[in-house]
Parts: structure tokens; sequence; C-alpha cells
């Protein structure tokens, strides 16, 4: 098949791209940059629109390992503008298996609206107590391990699954925490926390783990990233330990550019998330780390949830924000408030991501995959029920008006969203 | 499900009078104060022995206690009874009803049976913010203890007490002591200090039961019984709960009544007519002496009777703003 993107600013920051020009897609690839040539094709009028990679996004939640959510998310994803994404192993089942690391890849390609990546679990059943066939995981399609936020029997576990995974090459996902600091606190330990009588998370149950977790990735060598950090010194520790020389990058989550402890102001459960929104300063000093590239991936941390998981008092509540509709209107404020340059913002979602994961996208060079997003900057929409496509509803942001919105998204040169009928 | 944080002003009508009784912080001085009047005047009735007035006659009060409590639920039984309202205890383990849904159809339930008023105590911080948002917004709910988070009619009897004994609260020194961390009595005193205009307010207590940056709250915090009781006019010890002793908060119950326990040798620190106070029930020899418990400077027995009374005072208020918020409610659907 045969299609032209014709007269879009062409923003690719992996090549160092950006321009008006027209993109010339053949075979699910780019095979041409430069002024269309007549020939017959499909053709997308890209005019006063942003033609970009599509976006590569580090930590999804698809929570059932089902044909219905697998499908209702990588479509919510393609609608975002969001070509790859990587699926944490906290799903039902776990992914500690190479059947269920398959299953969660079958039931993306069969949706075909997305590529997803699944991560594995490090430990089985991320009990924390034994290794994962990591090995074999990896074979199944796993781009990396992890123990989302579950707690290691003891530090020597950890140091053995680190080793391990050294061994095979394979790249640890690490969601810094130490739980006998976090002790159970819902919200950032802070005087929101204080006023609201909920239990707090230290900044220190972070930020010990982390200072940990690096000293033990520097004696294995095993090749690590940092997912969803939310303190001020957590930038400056992989500042430090990039600094180094240590093989370690790391990701912010959106919700942590933009929010502060303050949204959790008359317990609203919406904006309980976890790891917590923390200060304004340590919003700053995140802003600051993507910004110097300390920070190289923003991702979603999607957390789609049914509406009777928020009805209930504060701590009770289950945490997570449905994000992947809003992920690149809600990036976009960061341009607008001058964090940013447009360019700089498509990095942290495409190229960054994608090398911080070793995966193959997140570039449009002559001879790449066409996995693209083309939107508009300038649009405005509200969001709601009928313009959400996730399952989940959960989003503080419902009912408010955002600016920016997907208009085109190709996978491999096909059309996923909007679909033609 | 709505938008929480476009309601700041969730328990107050239009027209700014109490609907529910939540928390202490946020409301104005005048409101305070009028709960105060109001209260005043219930216990000048009862000093002419008139039990019963029929503010809340035909109406029904549901006392929902997720977490026992026998004390505040009599108060509150006794409170609703002495304004000739119909009153149902539901004494409800949280267990059964931990998960949000299982709490949702119950409290629907309770509300299709017309009731006018829930009396909510729940172990979670908020569960009273979220019964009054989300669920029965029509139901007038007080909040008799959510979590750490407020404990307010408890705050209103404490100045109810202060105000009775020492007049007014402009010049006042007042000292918390103890448990703060835990605390939802002492979260509520504080803003109700605050907004009456207490400039002096003081938390002793150690930094493992200190809550962070409780200064932004605008207490000043001490760690010694002797420099935070100096010149104190009123001394609050708050109850300590046995089981701090075993998360590695605090020592002993012996250190900690040598080290924050009120006793004669400490209180000899504060103002000679400093009233002492205490929330209960007392630990005797834990955080306060009985020979303070029972002397003359204190006002324990006092908190417990004005108890009543304040009661009295928040649960007519609020019927009567919810039934005004309902009738005006109404008149806008008639006339569009």
């Amino acid at each position: 098949m045969n299609l032209w993107i014709r007269g879009g600013r062409l923003i690719d920051p992996a090549n160092n791209t950006d321009t008006i020009t027209d993109l010339h897609i053949h075979d699910g690839k780019v095979v041409a940059i430069g002024p269309y040539d007549g020939t017959s094709a499909t053709v997308i009028d890209a005019k006063g629109l942003i033609v970009c990679p599509g976006f590569v996004d580090l930590s999804v939640s698809l929570r059932k390992q089902q044909k219905a959510s697998v499908s209702a998310e990588s479509r919510a994803a393609a609608a975002g503008g969001i070509t790859s994404m990587c699926c944490l192993p906290d799903t039902s089942p776990v992914i500690d298996s190479s059947s269920a690391a398959t299953l969660v890849q079958d039931l993306a390609h069969q949706a075909g609206f997305c590529n997803v990546w699944p991560i594995g679990a490090l430990t089985q059943g991320l009990a924390g107590s034994q290794l994962s066939e990591m090995g074999t995981l990896k074979e199944a399609g796993c781009i990396g391990m992890s123990n989302l936020r579950q707690p290691f029997e003891n530090t020597r576990v950890l140091l053995r699954c680190l080793e391990y995974a050294a061994s095979y090459n394979v790249m640890v996902f690490f969601n810094p925490v130490e739980h006998s600091l976090a002790d159970d606190g819902c919200v950032h330990e802070g005087p929101f926390a204080t006023r609201l009588g909920l239990k707090g998370v230290p900044e220190t149950a972070e930020t010990v783990a982390l200072t940990r977790d690096l000293l033990l990735v520097e004696q294995t060598g095993v090749r690590a990233h940092f997912g969803q950090l939310t303190c001020a010194r957590s930038v400056d520790l992989i500042a430090n330990a990039q600094k180094r020389g240590l093989p370690v990058t790391a990701d912010v989550c959106i919700h942590h550019l933009l929010g502060t402890e303050a949204d959790i102001q008359n317990f609203n459960s919406l904006n309980h998330i976890q790891p917590p929104l923390r200060t304004q300063r340590d919003r700053e000093a995140l802003q600051r780390g993507v910004q110097d590239g300390i920070i190289s991936a923003i991702c979603s941390h999607h957390h789609p949830h049914p509406m009777s998981a928020k009805m209930a008092p504060f701590a009770a509540t289950e945490p997570g924000i449905s994000t992947l509709d809003t992920l690149l209107p809600q990036s976009l404020k960061l341009v607008e408030n001058n964090v940013l340059t447009l360019t700089q913002m498509i990095e942290r979602l495409t190229c960054g991501p994608a090398q911080a994961a070793n995966l193959k996208s997140g570039s449009l060079a002559v001879g790449d995959i066409a996995d693209i997003c083309i939107f508009d900057a300038d649009e405005d929409w509200l969001v709601s029920a009928e313009t959400l496509n996730s399952s989940g509803h959960n989003t503080p942001l419902m009912g408010t008006e955002l600016r920016g919105r997907v208009k085109h998204t190709l996978l491999a040169g096909r059309q996923v969203y909007p679909l033609r009928s | 499900m709505k938008q929480l944080a476009e309601s700041p002003q969730l328990q107050l009508t239009e027209q700014g009078q109490l609907r529910h009784f939540l928390t202490i912080e946020g409301l104005s001085k005048t409101l305070l104060t009028e709960i105060l009047d109001t209260a005043d005047s219930f216990i000048s009735m009862e000093q002419q022995s008139v039990k019963k007035v029929p503010l809340l006659r035909g109406k029904t009060v549901v006392n929902l206690f997720f977490e026992a409590s026998t004390r505040t639920r009599t108060t509150f039984e006794l409170a609703a009874k002495r304004l000739s309202a119909d009153v149902i205890n539901l004494d409800i383990s949280t267990s059964a009803t931990s998960k949000g849904e299982t709490l949702l159809d119950m409290l629907k339930n309770l509300e299709a049976m017309a009731s006018d008023m829930f009396v909510v105590r729940h172990a979670n911080s908020g569960a009273a913010h979220f019964i009054a948002e989300q669920v029965t917004p029509n139901i007038a709910i007080i909040n008799a203890g959510d979590g750490r988070h407020a404990h307010p009619t408890q705050a209103m009897l404490d100045m109810l007490t202060i105000r009775r004994h020492k007049g007014d609260f402009e010049n006042l020194s007042v000292a918390i002591v103890g448990d703060v961390l835990h605390s939802r009595v002492a979260r509520s005193q504080i803003h109700a200090l605050k907004i009456l205009g207490v400039p002096d307010i003081r938390i002793i207590t150690p930094n493992t039961l200190r809550p962070f940056d409780i200064e932004s709250m605008g207490v000043t915090v001490y760690n010694r019984m002797i420099e935070g009781l100096a010149g104190a006019d009123v001394v609050i010890t708050l109850r300590l709960q046995n089981e701090r002793m075993e998360s590695a908060l605090l020592p002993s119950q012996h250190e900690f009544y040598r080290l924050y326990g009120l006793s004669a040798d400490k209180l000899k620190y504060a103002k000679p007519d400093a009233i002492v106070m205490h929330p209960g029930p007392i630990n005797r020899g834990v955080e306060i002496d009985s020979e303070i418990a029972d002397g003359s400077q204190s006002v324990i027995l006092n908190q417990v009777s004005y108890g009543i009374a304040v009661r009295m005072a928040v649960m007519s208020m609020a019927m009567s703003g919810q039934t005004t918020q309902a009738q005006e409610n109404h008149g806008a659907e008639v006339s569009p």
C-alpha cells in the first residue's frame, strides 16, 4: 500500500528533523521524505499538523489479560498517538511465564491497534523471593524485567536477581520503594497529608531504595531503568550515577510533571496515585531533569479502573489515573509552560523512551517502520465519557477542556486511529 | 462521579449556613461562635431542667459507627433525643464494609428509609466527606471522627470548655500534649483554636509522634514539657493508645509518663490558674496523673457534660441548613 502524508511539519528528534515536508510510506515503512512525486496513492493532508514518530509509553497497566481489556486499552493508546506501549507484569495472570508473555502479545496483535511489549516479572508471581525464568521470558518477547513496587524478601534476593539478569543481558526496570518507610502510606508525607490525616509516604521511601538499587546496579553491571521517579533528590542521584558512567536511564510519569501534593485536597481520590504526587520543589526538579535529559522519557503510568474503585474513603480507593487518552495534551502543557520545547517534548515521548527500553521505534528515517502520530497542537477538546477511549474513566481531567488532539495514528503504515468505517 | 475538587464549601449552604459538619477547617469565626452560643443556650436550658426541645421532632438520626465507641455514640444519642429526634444506632464492624461498594449499598438503603441525618464514625480519614459528597448529599452528615483527620464536635466542646472557664480566646496560650500524630482530636482543636484567635498554640511531643510539618498548621512544637508548658493557660493531654508501644514509636509507657505524663511537678510550670483538659477516656498514670485528673485544675468532667450541648447545637444547625437548602433546591426546580 502506497501512502503519502502531505504538508505536515515533520518533527523527528531522533534524526534532528524539524521541517515542513511530505512523507512517503510503502509496505509499512518510510520510503521517502520529500516533495510528493504525484504517483497514485492514498493521501493524508497534514497541513497545519505535526507529524512525528508514534509515542512510546514505558508504563501501562493493562490489568487483565483478556481480549476485551487489551483491545480497549490498546485502542485508547492508538487514539492517544501511542504506537508502542510497555505492559507491566502485574496483569492477571502475572507475566512470569512464557505463556503469559505470549498471551498478551497475541491479544494485542489480534486487536491490532498498538505494539505491546511485555515487561516480565523479576521474581515469580512478583512475590520477591524466587527468581523468575528470565531467559525464557526474554525469548518470549519480554523487553526487560521488573518487580514493580512489590517488596523483595530481602536485599540478597534483589542482588541475585540483578546478577542473574546481567548474565543474560536482561534489562531491569526499577520502581524504587523502601516498604518499611512507605508503610502503607497513600499520599506524600507533607503538610497536606498532615491536615487530611492521611498516612504519608516520605521522600526517603524512594531515595533510600534508589540509593541501594544504584549501588547494586554498580556492583552487578546490570542495565537499569528507573521508572516514575517523584523526588528532587532522585533526579540528583540519577544524574550522579550517569556521570559516573553507570548504564542507567530514567522516566517520570506525566502526573508528577504537572501535579503536586495539593491536588489531594478535599480527599480527591481521582488524584490518588502510587507513587504519590509530591511537592512543588520536587515537580520543578523533575521538570528540570526532563529538560536536561537526565530523565529521558515521559510515560503515562496509565491505570484504568472502574469508577467503583474510586468510590470509597481516600485511603481505601485504588491508586491510579487513566491517562492514555490525555498523554499528548497533558505533555503539551509542558511546552505551553516553557518547560520543554515542542521538539524536546516529542523526544521524551518517542526516541527517549525507545532508546531507554532498547526498542526499534521512535524514529522516522527512510527505512524505518512507519509508526506515526499526526496531531493538531491547537485543537481543543472536552474530556468526557464520550471522548475517552480507555475503559477507565478515572481521570481528574473529566469535564475539563484540553488543548492538543491526535488526528491520525499509523501503525506500520496502517491507520489505526481514527478507524475508517 | 462529581469532581471532588470543586466543593471546598461542601459543608455549607449557599448562604453560608452549616448543612453538614465534617471539619473545622475552613469555617469562619462567626460560625464557630454561633455553635458555641447555641450550645451555651442549651446548657442554661439544662440548668432550668428543660430536658427536651422540639428542634428535630419527626426527624430520624442514624448513628453510623464503623468504629467502636460507647462514649461518643452515647452523647450523640442523648443529644438527638433531647432534640426530640428518632434515633437508630448502627454499629457496623469495619471488616464487613471495608470495600467501598458495600458501604455505598448500605448508605443508599438507609437513605431510602427516609433518614435525615447520619452521625458517622469511621477508621478512614475522609469517610464523612466521601459520604456527604458522593453518597447521600441530601442527608446531613455529622462527622463523629474519621481516621486521623477530624473530630470536630470534640474540638467544639473543648472550645466551649475553654470559653466558659477563660472567658475568651484572644490572649491564651494553649498546650496540646502527647500523641498528635494519630490524633484527629488534636487536628480539629488546632483549627478551632486558630480560627477563634488563640495567639499561642503549642504541641508538646517527641518527634516520633509529631506529624510532618505540623508547624504549617500554625503551631509551635516543643519536645520538652518544661519549655512547652511554661506560662500555659490551658493544658490538653491526649489519650495514648497502647499500640504505640509496639511500632517503635515509644520505648515504654514508663518513659512516656516520666517525660510527657501530666503530673504536679510538670503542671507547676503552667500558669497557676491553668485548666487541664482531656478528650477521654483517660489512661491514668500514662498521659496524666490521677491526682491531676481529679484535681482542682481539671475540667475533664465539664467537657463531658458540654459535649451533649455542643452536639445538640451542631445537629440542630446542620438540620436547619439542610432543610433550607432542600427548600431552595425544590424552589429552583419549580421555577426554572
